[in-house]
């Protein structure tokens, strides 16, 4: 990084700051009643207060493994269909029209399903979140697969290699910029659909948090946990581009 | 091609004749299935009487005026920071840290701060829709051929003048790519916000349907919201098609 980078970085974040002043500002001469807008200053020592409490990381910690179960559970399930599907073009020509037909479905409109089936359970939000966060991953393994260098494909078959080979040693390496960006994608999905079912269910977790702060005009309670929610989503999708940027090395390195 | 989408139709209309069989034969007695010619039953029952056809223009409603709010506010920032690289530096870190929030938490506080109803559903909708227009139109705008800019201060056009004759239709394939995507986001967004918590419009349709036990009736809402989406989706690709046919694709300025 050189000098001007870090200039740049600083004034935005004097600007931020800026806006996080405003924000005091507009609370402190109650421009918007404090019952619907808590200052920065409250929003922080409801933070704080709630983590001290052990109450707050109690339900990051609910929110998060709903997440990582539900996309995990995706993950798998995801490449493991596509790679199926992907692999033959004889699936793609019958299962990926009704893919195709499914894929604009609000994903959300599955849940009442899914409350009927297996009523407000950890069941039903895992089931939710699996299902909602699937689709671009398979839908991306699917492609990548259906995209490899026909070229391998023709190699694979002069060293006669069988067809799980094939997948593991070809097909899986070649698609897997395409499986690791559907699986960032899928991540904002999980999330939205952690928050969605924990309110709906009143599982334990930040979705249970705001709507509790919410009914009891908790404001200052209500924007700590929004800003975790915020947190929460801007870490997964780092850390997420980070582990991309790593296993991708060795074919960036190829270009 | 024609063989290929039959061969396409095969799949769902082996599972739905195996449904209804599987249903009529076993006599099914379920709080969350139901035999695919009731679903149809149902749908019509529901047309008839226009319920889902109102639940549909209060979804419809509240995910375009989120949508069109959200667009104006996104393109406006989008085109503001695509012009200007300062502006775009200085408001890195507060745009970097205000988009990763899902659209959904803000639920509670629209929720306090305008009660239920289209206004706090419109205000999600049009939170969720201002990133990725914000995002895509700034690309844009920076990948617009700088000779158009050179043109424009050529002719010493005002930058008012300069955005809406020169940026604004050379962008303009790409902003509507953005918007194709934000009008999904949007139904999503509005189903979501009605099935978690607002009562109103086919989200609410499709919860109702379910606490009444009436499992034909919610897989209607269920199949109903599909074909909306759909429908949707195609018409906004043809649109695009129509308008700006590859321009769309193509404007990637490489």
């Amino acid at each position: 990084m050189n000098r001007t980078v870090i200039l740049w970085r600083v004034a935005s974040f004097a600007v931020a700051a800026g806006f996080i002043a405003l924000w005091q500002l507009i609370a402190n001469l109650k421009l918007v009643s404090p019952v619907f807008l808590p200052g920065p200053d409250r929003a922080w020592a409801a933070l704080v207060r709630g983590f001290s409490t052990g109450d707050l990381g109690s339900k990051l910690i609910g929110t998060l493994e709903h997440m990582a179960y539900g996309w995990l559970l995706a993950s798998i399930a995801g490449i493991a269909i596509g790679a199926v599907i992907g692999s033959s073009r004889t699936m793609r020509t019958y299962i990926a029209p009704s893919l195709e037909f499914l894929r604009p479905l609000p994903v959300s409109a599955i849940i009442p399903v899914a409350i009927a089936m297996l009523g407000l359970s950890q069941a039903m939000a895992l089931f939710v979140i699996s299902f909602g966060a699937i689709w671009p991953i398979m839908l991306a393994t699917i492609h990548g697969f259906a995209a490899v260098e026909p070229r391998l494909y023709e190699v694979a078959r002069s060293l006669q290699m069988s067809r799980l080979a094939v997948i593991f040693k070809i097909a899986l390496p070649s698609a897997s910029p395409d499986i690791l960006a559907g699986m960032r994608l899928s991540l904002t999905v999980a999330l939205i659909l952690s928050v969605v079912c924990e309110i709906l269910a009143g599982l334990d977790g930040l979705g249970h948090w705001v709507l509790l702060s919410a009914r009891a005009f908790r404001s200052a309670d209500l924007f700590a946990g929004v800003i975790l929610l915020g947190v929460t989503g801007y870490v997964t999708s780092v850390a997420m581009a980070l582990a991309e940027h790593r296993l991708l090395a060795w074919q960036a390195a190829q270009r | 091609m024609t063989a290929d989408s039959a061969k396409g139709l095969v799949l769902p209309l082996t599972a739905l004749v195996a449904l209804e069989i599987w249903a009529r034969v076993t006599g099914l007695q379920s709080d969350s299935l139901a035999p695919p010619s009731d679903i149809v039953m149902a749908l019509f029952g529901a047309l008839a009487d226009f319920s889902i056809l109102a639940a549909t223009r209060d979804t419809l409603f509240s995910a375009f005026a989120g949508l069109a709010i959200g667009t104006v506010i996104g393109l406006a920032l989008g085109i503001a920071f695509g012009i200007s690289d300062t502006l775009n530096r200085l408001m890195e870190v507060t745009v970097e840290s205000i988009r990763p929030i899902p659209s959904i938490a803000l639920l509670p506080i629209a929720l306090i701060a305008l009660g239920f109803g289209y206004r706090m559903e419109i205000v999600i909708v049009a939170f969720a829709c201002v990133w990725p227009i914000l995002i895509l139109s700034r690309a844009a705008v920076r990948s617009i051929e700088p000779r158009l800019m050179e043109v424009a201060r050529a002719l010493r056009l005002p930058r008012l003048q300069q955005v809406w004759k020169i940026i604004i239709p050379a962008a303009l394939p790409r902003i509507f790519v953005a918007f194709r995507l934000s009008a999904g986001i949007a139904l999503i967004v509005a189903v979501t916000v009605e099935i978690a918590i607002n009562p109103l419009g086919l989200g609410a349709g499709i919860m109702l349907a379910q606490q009444a036990l009436r499992p034909d009736l919610m897989l209607a809402y269920l199949v109903w919201i599909g074909a909306i989406g759909y429908a949707l989706n195609v018409l906004l690709v043809v649109a695009q098609n129509r308008l700006f046919g590859r321009a769309a694709l193509s404007g990637d300025g490489r």
